[in-house]
């Protein structure tokens, strides 16, 4: 064999291993999710979604991490999508090319990359402690809103840079305020980028558990919370709890939550992709 | 009027910008100020040498070097996974995959991503640990090997996107002349265009590392609970972040030593990713004029 034929023997070769890297991923993915619809399909029913969390396994359902979880959703929502979008319209229409812009955007930086349980330490003491807001609803939501503020803004600002200039000279030639530029124009155009990345965001806040553990997140609440100021748990943590008992029961309501929950994070996503795909053909 | 109404506008919208940067100081002068609180109690040379951390039993110990070598074992046992397997999809979809392919993988790889960490620490326990523990007789029921393995899974598309975007940046001639060369597409990845994005598949590294050793569900459930100075990755180890959530499902009194345990354990988990985040925030601005 000459050198030739060598080297294209060795490119034949990392092709298929190239193939074979990309679909392993998946594959390893779907054999996972196959086991948990084995472990968890027959423990979802009507029952285990209305339940209350119990010592015994054949009788505990997610009633209550459930809407704990679509508590902090919500009001990470109220919380978190103003104030990133906000920032995100400021950093990309307003900040000069100042010191301080560049300080913003490095800080946003390293924010997106802190660790997710160091968010739950800051959110202990803050929101827990000094404000005195308890291991509660709204303490978790706004320790969530924090963590994916970073997010939503980096989002935002993708979606404002996608919008052609020409739009924006357009509006100011008409007369209109800087605002009013913003609110008529680069909103509406950049509405369905800026959707994608909110929804997922939120998709993140929903599979969060470390942060809100550490700031003190029950793993047994036996009721619904009523209002913002109400112990919780959530979904994830609920998963936890089952997945550390001993006994075999729980692993099945374990896998069982875990399909709802995934079933929550994959229709988020779905949906932002649907909105980007959407959104993408708008400028081409 | 509209001035003004112009002018409130852009002070409430950068009052929100101004949000994250209260979050950046509020996060160090937390650790900060519990860590210092800690350390007035804890010699920082016992933290940096002893081999022992048992804060919570009744003879103490305070090193932080068992959580340490547990989270480092955790993320090289990661990285060893992700690293090879995340450049070579890279690699394969810039260089290789038709278009059409790589469209529709991508969005399918960035799932990985998405899916909750406890969920992947479900897989870790109940899944990989009973499949390995066939192979390898003795491994423990709790270990850093499939929490690892697990964890570099959940992190290959933080390597491959990365990696990707920076390739795909390379301008096409590049290419062309190597090919023009005689080269294959395999010589022309190696030589050629991995050589140039080198800085992006760089940052998609550090970034990776960053994330694993921040990641805390999966090693929490599939690594153990028990701090140990160690390299073998079949017995069960702690991390720093497990460690904190180890502490904070127990009842642990606020204001007291093992409450402050947590801060001090968690500062020197984000020294780390900053440092990390730092510099590849610092590669990224580089390498971002290089082909613009």
């Amino acid at each position: 064999m000459n050198n030739i034929q060598k080297n294209r023997l060795k490119n034949q070769l990392f092709k298929y291993w190239g193939i074979f890297c990309t679909i392993i991923g998946l594959v390893l993915l779907v054999v996972f999710i196959g086991d948990i619809l084995i472990d968890g399909l027959r423990r979802i029913d009507w029952g285990f979604i209305t339940s209350l969390p119990s010592r015994k396994p054949e009788k505990s359902g997610i009633y209550t991490a459930l809407m704990g979880s679509i508590w902090i959703l919500l009001l990470t929502t109220l919380i978190a999508v103003p104030m990133g979008v906000a920032a995100g319209i400021y950093l990309e229409e307003y900040s000069k090319k100042s010191r301080l812009a560049g300080l913003l955007e490095i800080n946003i930086s390293n924010l997106a990359g802190v660790p997710s349980i160091i968010y739950g330490l800051l959110g202990l003491e803050v929101f827990v402690r000094i404000m005195n807001l308890g291991a509660s609803v709204l303490a978790g939501s706004l320790t969530l809103s924090l963590l994916i503020l970073p997010i939503i803004i980096v989002a935002t600002r993708e979606a404002i840079k996608a919008v052609p200039s020409s739009i924006r000279d357009a509006s100011y030639a008409l007369g209109a305020s800087k605002w009013q530029t913003i609110r008529h124009q680069i909103l509406p155009a950049s509405g369905g980028g800026i959707l994608t990345g909110v929804i997922l965001a939120l998709s993140r806040a929903v599979g969060e558990t470390a942060p809100l553990i550490v700031v003190g997140a029950l793993a047994y609440v036996p009721f619904v919370p009523q209002n913002p100021m109400d112990e919780f748990s959530v979904l994830p943590i609920q998963i936890f709890n089952w997945i550390s008992r001993p006994q075999h029961g729980f692993i099945e309501n374990a896998a069982a939550a875990i399909i709802i929950l995934l079933l929550i994070t994959f229709v988020m996503n779905g949906i932002a992709v649907y909105f980007r795909n959407k959104w993408q053909k708008k400028w081409k | 009027m509209r001035k003004i109404k112009e002018l409130v506008i852009e002070k409430s919208l950068f009052s929100s910008a101004l949000v994250t940067i209260a979050v950046t100081v509020g996060i160090i002068l937390v650790l900060a100020i519990e860590a210092f609180r800690f350390f007035s109690e804890v010699s920082i040379l016992d933290f940096f040498t002893d081999t022992q951390w048992t804060p919570l039993f009744t003879e103490k110990h305070f090193g932080i070097l068992p959580l340490l070598s547990g989270t480092l074992l955790t993320t090289f046992i990661a990285i060893l996974f992700a690293l090879p397997v995340g450049l070579s999809i890279s690699i394969y979809l810039s260089e290789y995959a038709p278009k059409s392919f790589r469209k529709t993988i991508k969005p399918l790889l960035e799932l990985l991503a998405a899916v909750p960490t406890v969920v992947y620490g479900f897989f870790a326990l109940i899944v990989v640990t009973p499949f390995l523990q066939d192979i390898i007789p003795g491994l423990s029921g709790f270990n850093s090997l499939s929490a690892g393995i697990v964890m570099g899974i959940m992190i290959i598309p933080y390597v491959s996107s990365i990696s990707e975007d920076a390739l795909h940046a390379v301008p096409y001639s590049l290419r062309e002349a190597s090919y023009g060369m005689g080269a294959t597409k395999l010589q022309t990845a190696f030589k050629v265009a991995v050589p140039a994005a080198s800085s992006g598949i760089i940052v998609s590294v550090i970034l990776a590392i960053s994330r694993a050793i921040g990641e805390t569900m999966i090693v929490a459930i599939a690594a153990g609970q028990q701090p140990r100075l160690t390299l073998d990755p079949t017995v069960p180890v702690e991390t720093i972040t497990a460690y904190i959530v180890q502490v904070s499902l127990g009842d642990v009194q606020h204001g007291s030593l093992e409450y402050r345990t947590i801060f001090a354990a968690g500062i020197t988990l984000f020294v780390f990713t900053f440092l990390l985040n730092t510099l590849s925030y610092r590669i990224r601005k580089k390498y971002q004029e290089k082909y613009e």
